[in-house]
């Protein structure tokens, strides 16, 4: 059903777009094989910011490397969401739940069972990963409007879980008392800076491997998918199966970022995986730039910034947030990264 | 007016802060500056928005109006308080706390409203060692299975009450089944564990347990589940939930049927103006009410009203009792507050005479011993107010058991 509203909506917009992706298939032949020419530009950018995070906490004070730690957390989770919402075209309003089962786990596991940190940091990837993989046979096959209102229930089951399941997760309360990582993964060092380097590793292992996977083969195939379904599945790409797989990566990213929160924060409780932290984390994927990688990673730092630093010198912070929203979106609805490279292409 | 010069100077380093995150060095070089001449710098987080708005506007009045008695001086040195609204949410608490701890360097930190905040701070407190003080988070454990060197109370723990009103209930009240209706959430099992734990010591039962979620809307199906053949209901509520508790367990016709106790905020002055007759009668016991008629508290009174034309609720005691608590501490170290473990040390060691609430010291784990007073609500002058109707003097956070034998069973818990 929904294939034939696709054609029927086929039309000189959609030519259009498979033009563009001809374009960037052939642009693709012309640069160094197996980096796309996009990436190459990205690059200087990508470094800054890493030598920038590197030498970071030898000049910054505890609260900013903390507040950076966040940051990086959190851009874990939206470039996790980018997957999905910018290269696979799919609209998640769940996918905090999964960062939350992950952390829940970790919780659970570290305080009312005493696990070890490998038990914790594993199970927690794996509940959330396998969650994902369960949940994405109910989603994989609807697109647009249905997916989104098909992971928002989602989400708010999961929340629901965590808010009234109180016997394991402690309700209203909460699980606190979370073991330092440091401590619990028995590491020579300890304090803010070390926890900042555990995580910075991690959001760089991450960061490339979502690199990878979006300039792969297969990461085409999915904004193939994105741009023209009907035409990906004439060509004899099984949609549903790319559609399934990207939601259990983004599912399994999301899990390490929710694992990394859980001993950052040392507390875990519903208000992480409800509607309000789904929905925040589309904003910082649109508002930085959706199939950008980069784009959802400055957008989640940028909202990060902005809940924690402009929350301190005024209550009416969420006005100067849906502000922010409003002109992003009115003057550059493709997300921020994406007006630079508007302005690039122009010049 | 501190606040405001702050914001105003500080809002252009935001600016900078934004734009380049690598600024963050100004911060820490205002923050090193602070030396032992600078200002004491106490943090304080209070719901200030959303359904208990109400008590963390009486939390945050009560504190100030000591800081105003005193002109914002202690220990030889001038006092800034640092206000964030924790919205009643355990994780924006955590957020708000590691900011002023970490980006504003406060020396001390106050204020907090539900035993939730309360156990989700305790683990950061701890490993910042930075001394608390709860005037009015009462989650148990706070002071007993996981104290910390750093944590404070001057309040009370959520059992501590209950455990004499059990006793109350089943002899005076001649109650034998009650069914209970509380929050769900920590302070809710603790305060209903702790009824329950004497009320059937004694011999009554407790029929019938019935859980809402914190952020309830509408009672129907909870009150629909009470049973009508208990001899009272316990009531725990807080905030707007108390309003429409009161106003809905009317509504269903049970007030005539099933006389009303429970926990001291449910009828606390906080919400008390606000209701009508439907509040009439009910039973309640905390260690403080408005109405008390000793001097230190009719003084109290009458400046709180004076200041903010409010009638003062445990809150505001708490608060304003909490902030003559830190005062003396500040003084007792002569303003060294940059010693922590000197001051926490101060902070334990605090004796204070003529408080609204009657007699307060410390136990050894650093929990109030103070009167427990059993309320009942009543109009006088066309008034609302919770009479005080008998007195419980110098009860414990472990009622008439051995502290020893008391740690070793689990907290109350909704199970």
């Amino acid at each position: 059903m929904a294939e034939s509203n696709k054609h029927a909506g086929d039309g000189p917009t959609a030519s259009a777009k498979n033009a563009a992706i001809g374009r960037s298939f052939t642009r693709r032949r012309k640069t160094v094989p197996g980096v796309p020419a996009l990436a190459l530009k990205t690059v200087p950018v990508v470094v800054s910011i890493l030598a920038l995070l590197v030498a970071g906490p030898s000049v910054l004070t505890s609260y900013w490397v903390g507040l950076l730690t966040q940051m990086m957390i959190f851009a874990i989770l939206a470039m996790s969401l980018d997957l999905l919402l910018g290269y696979t075209g799919l609209p998640s309003l769940g996918h905090a739940g999964f960062f939350g089962v992950a952390a829940y786990t970790v919780a659970v596991l570290s305080t009312a069972h005493h696990a070890g940190f490998w038990t914790c940091v594993a199970s927690g990837i794996l509940l959330g990963t396998m969650l994902s993989a369960a949940l994405g046979l109910l989603v994989s096959h609807v697109r647009d409007v249905y997916f989104l209102m098909i992971t928002l229930a989602l989400g708010m089951v999961l929340w629901g879980l965590s808010y009234r399941w109180i016997p394991v997760t402690g309700g209203d309360n909460g699980i606190s008392g979370i073991p330092r990582l440091e401590a619990h993964a028995g590491l020579p060092v300890t304090g803010p800076v070390a926890f900042y380097y555990v995580t910075l590793l991690v959001f760089v292992v991450c960061g490339v491997f979502m690199a990878l996977i979006v300039s792969s083969p297969f990461g085409f195939t999915l904004r193939g998918i994105r741009e023209n379904e009907s035409r990906m599945k004439s060509l004899g790409f099984n949609t549903w199966l790319h559609c399934y797989i990207s939601y259990v990566m983004a599912g399994a990213f999301a899990s390490v970022a929710g694992v990394v929160w859980a001993y950052y924060n040392g507390f875990v409780s519903p208000t992480y995986l409800d509607l309000t932290a789904s929905s925040e984390l589309f904003l910082m994927v649109t508002l930085g730039g959706p199939g950008t990688l980069v784009g959802p990673a400055l957008g989640a730092g940028a909202i990060v910034v902005l809940k924690n630093v402009i929350s301190a010198y005024t209550q009416r912070w969420l006005l100067i947030l849906g502000t922010v929203y409003i002109v992003t979106m009115l003057g550059a609805p493709q997300g921020l990264w994406n007006l630079r490279r508007r302005h690039r292409a122009g010049s | 007016m501190t606040i405001a010069d702050r914001a105003i100077a500080d809002r252009r380093c935001c600016v900078v802060f934004v734009l380049l995150a690598a600024a963050g060095t100004l911060a820490g070089s205002q923050g090193a500056r602070a030396k032992a001449d600078g200002p004491i710098k106490i943090g304080f987080i209070a719901p200030l928005s959303g359904p208990n708005a109400q008590n963390g506007r009486d939390i945050l009045n009560g504190f100030l109006l000591h800081l105003e008695e005193i002109g914002y001086h202690a220990g030889g040195r001038p006092i800034e308080i640092l206000v964030e609204d924790d919205e009643a949410i355990p994780a924006v608490g955590l957020t708000k706390t590691r900011k002023l701890v970490e980006r504003d360097k406060v020396h001390l930190m106050t204020g907090a409203l539900l035993s939730s905040t309360g156990y989700a701070l305790a683990p950061y407190i701890d490993s910042m060692r930075i001394p608390m003080v709860f005037p009015v988070v009462s989650a148990d454990d706070l002071t007993q299975r996981r104290r910390s060197k750093w944590i404070v109370r001057t309040g009370y723990s959520g059992s501590q009450p209950n455990h004499a009103f059990g006793e109350y209930a089943y002899h005076t009240l001649k109650l034998r089944k009650v069914a209970t209706i509380a929050l769900d959430y920590a302070f809710g099992w603790e305060s209903v564990g702790g009824f329950r734990r004497t009320f059937e010591v004694e011999g009554g039962r407790v029929t019938q347990r019935i859980w809402c979620p914190v952020f309830v809307h509408d009672f129907a199906p909870y009150l629909a589940q009470i049973s009508r053949d208990v001899d009272a209901v316990y009531a725990l509520f807080l905030g707007r939930s108390a309003l429409q508790f009161m106003r809905q367990y009317q509504e269903f016709g049970l007030k005539q049927r099933i006389p009303l106790i429970g926990a001291g905020t449910t009828t606390d002055e906080h919400v008390l103006p606000f209701m009508g007759d439907e509040a009439l009668g009910v039973i309640t016991p905390l260690h403080y009410s408005a109405a008390l008629a000793t001097p230190a508290n009719t003084k109290f009174v009458a400046a709180y009203r004076a200041h903010y034309k409010r009638v003062p609720s445990y809150y505001s005691e708490s608060m304003y009792t909490g902030a003559k608590w830190v005062v003396a501490a500040i003084d007792a170290v002569r303003g060294n507050v940059e010693d922590s473990a000197a001051l926490v040390d101060a902070l334990r060691s605090v004796k204070l005479q003529d408080l609204p609430r009657g007699p307060l010291r410390l136990d050894d784990y650093g929990n109030p011993i103070e009167n427990v007073y059993i309320r009942k609500v009543e109009r006088v002058h066309g008034e609302l107010q919770n009479t005080v109707i008998e007195t419980f003097p110098e009860v414990t956070q472990f009622w008439k058991y051995n502290p020893g034998d008391y740690l070793k069973q689990p907290l109350y818990s909704r199970r």
